[in-house]
């Protein structure tokens, strides 16, 4: 197995209640931005946790740059944003500055001390996303919009070549949710950092996304955006109005 | 307390001693504490202090005393804290139920082992209920050199530990072995538990690993702050528990536990007052 920054291949996933992934097969390419969407319990955190190797896999296989998830150990590629709400412990008094170093112990070696040349590199990043500002603030006192900045600024410290975020956006409401998927879009283009984003909300993210991965346990469909517009399979599931909605990108 | 006393109680042996060894001690169990609270296994030092006792117990039994007691306490509580992870990695047991099985063990087999050497004599007691008083030189020097050991550790972990703090998974994502960090924890928990036996006693380890976190963890505003303010507060209520103690004639490892509390009562209050104020604001 080679070749691509993500890649699966006939990848399935137990638990015990039963089979959640079934029969995957996705190929992600370096500057891809892909929107992974499916109903609730379709298993598309579950693809994030096999990809980073936090999960077994129980059939088929699943690799990162090349290397099987289960032995994949060069972090420093990878960017990850959980779901902030589920994140944060309430009692941890860590600063906006200290939470976004420990995006850079991926790159570290024993002892993972953090230099002054890693303090400029976390108010680079803070700079970019514009929270430098509030960098001595405690993050368990910022807004859901900011904590959210904050934790993809610590995804992004380290200049990864892949940000994977899990329905980063649960605690948001519309407006944000859209400003967030734009700026990862920036990202992406700017930064060529290629991108799987989980959510639910497919019509948001058909307007930034470059490539859809529908999941409802199986893969319903993997593509671009234009062919997941084009798509009958996705006319059937959504109705030809809706898909026409999650397809008008203005 | 005037400043002839104060130098009159300086120049007693044992109180250098007890001031040395509680003042390391109680820094170790402070910044120790934070990560537990952190990490909710604040109940660690509880369970762990139990198994101190049957150790100690054992060494007691074998008629061996003061630091000889603690080198045959220092591999059962070791052993046991391990026991703890592997119970709650291998057993599906949270971290709460583990903790309570090591503890029962620890404390049943300390109170038969008592039995069986001939009931609870002094020196059973005094680890109980702590005598820093009757720290010898020998503890001293055992206390410095773990001291040493346990500050080298937690400055070389002290990023992963503060990761895993934050979030688990994110740190097992960012490269860190969290098993063998989580066991370095207990380990370093363990030492410090035992360490701590004579200074406050088996009875009252729990409150020197929980209170001047807690209480840190009330103002701090950043994480490295947190660990700073809980080792000042910890080693400070070391020493003003000795002096207070020494001065009304009562015991030191419960002065040195009321002062904690003192000091998260004050914590607590000045939290309220300044989110009240900017609540107001």
């Amino acid at each position: 197995m080679s070749g691509g920054i993500v890649r699966t291949e006939r990848l399935c996933c137990s638990y015990r209640t039963g089979r959640v992934l079934e029969d995957i097969t996705i190929s992600v390419e370096a500057g891809d931005y892909v929107g992974i969407v499916g109903p609730n319990g379709s298993g598309k955190s579950t693809l994030v946790r096999v990809l980073l190797g936090l999960c077994a896999v129980s059939g088929g296989s699943a690799s990162l740059f090349g290397v099987p998830c289960n032995r994949f150990n060069a972090w420093g590629r990878v960017g990850y944003l959980p779901q902030s709400l589920h994140l944060l412990n309430p009692l941890l008094p860590a600063t906006v500055a200290e939470t976004v170093g420990l995006g850079l112990l991926s790159l570290k070696r024993f002892p993972r001390r953090l230099t002054h040349g890693d303090r400029e590199k976390v108010d680079a990043i803070l700079e970019q996303l514009d929270i430098y500002p509030i960098r001595s603030r405690l993050i368990g006192e910022l807004s859901g919009g900011q904590q959210q900045r904050v934790l993809l600024a610590r995804a992004l410290v380290n200049n990864p070549d892949l940000v994977i975020l899990d329905e980063p956006t649960a605690a948001l409401d519309p407006e944000m949710r859209e400003r967030f998927y734009a700026l990862i879009g920036e990202i992406n283009r700017l930064q060529r950092v290629t991108v799987l984003l989980v959510t639910h909300d497919t019509g948001a993210i058909g307007k930034f996304a470059s490539k859809m991965l529908y999941l409802d346990k199986r893969m319903l469909f993997y593509g671009n955006f234009e062919e997941f517009c084009r798509s009958a399979d996705m006319s059937a599931l959504f109705g030809e109005h809706s898909q026409h909605l999650m397809c008008h990108r203005h | 307390m005037t400043t002839m006393n104060m130098m009159e109680i300086l120049s007693y042996g044992f109180i250098q001693r007890a001031l040395l060894a509680g003042t390391l001690i109680a820094v170790l169990c402070s910044v120790l504490g934070v990560f537990l609270v952190l990490r909710r296994l604040s109940l660690i030092g509880d369970g762990l202090a139990h198994v101190t006792f049957g150790g100690t117990a054992i060494a007691l039994s074998l008629k061996l005393y003061s630091a000889s007691a603690l080198l045959v306490s220092l591999p059962v509580v070791l052993l046991s804290s391990l026991g703890i992870l592997k119970l709650t990695e291998k057993a599906r047991l949270g971290g709460d139920s583990a903790i309570g099985i090591v503890s029962a063990l620890g404390i049943s087999a300390g109170i038969i082992l008592a039995s069986v050497g001939g009931g609870y004599n002094v020196d059973l007691l005094s680890y109980l209920f702590g005598n820093i008083l009757s720290i010898t030189s020998q503890e001293v020097g055992i206390a410095l050199v773990l001291f040493c050991v346990v500050l080298l550790l937690l400055y070389l972990f002290f990023n992963d530990l503060f990761a895993i703090a934050f979030d688990e998974e994110l740190a097992r994502v960012s490269g860190i072995r969290t098993t063998t960090i989580n066991g370095v924890l207990v380990l370093l928990t363990a030492l410090s538990v035992v360490l701590a036996m004579k200074l406050v006693g088996i009875m009252l380890i729990s409150s020197l690993l929980i209170v001047p976190a807690v209480s840190s963890l009330q103002l701090a505003r950043s994480f490295k702050a947190c660990v700073a303010l809980a080792a000042l507060q910890g080693g400070g209520s070391v020493v003003a528990g000795i002096f207070l103690s020494f001065a009304a004639n009562l015991p030191t490892s419960a002065m040195i536990v009321l002062i904690n509390l003192f000091f998260f009562g004050l914590a607590f209050l000045a939290r309220r007052y300044v989110s009240h104020r900017s609540n107001n604001r």
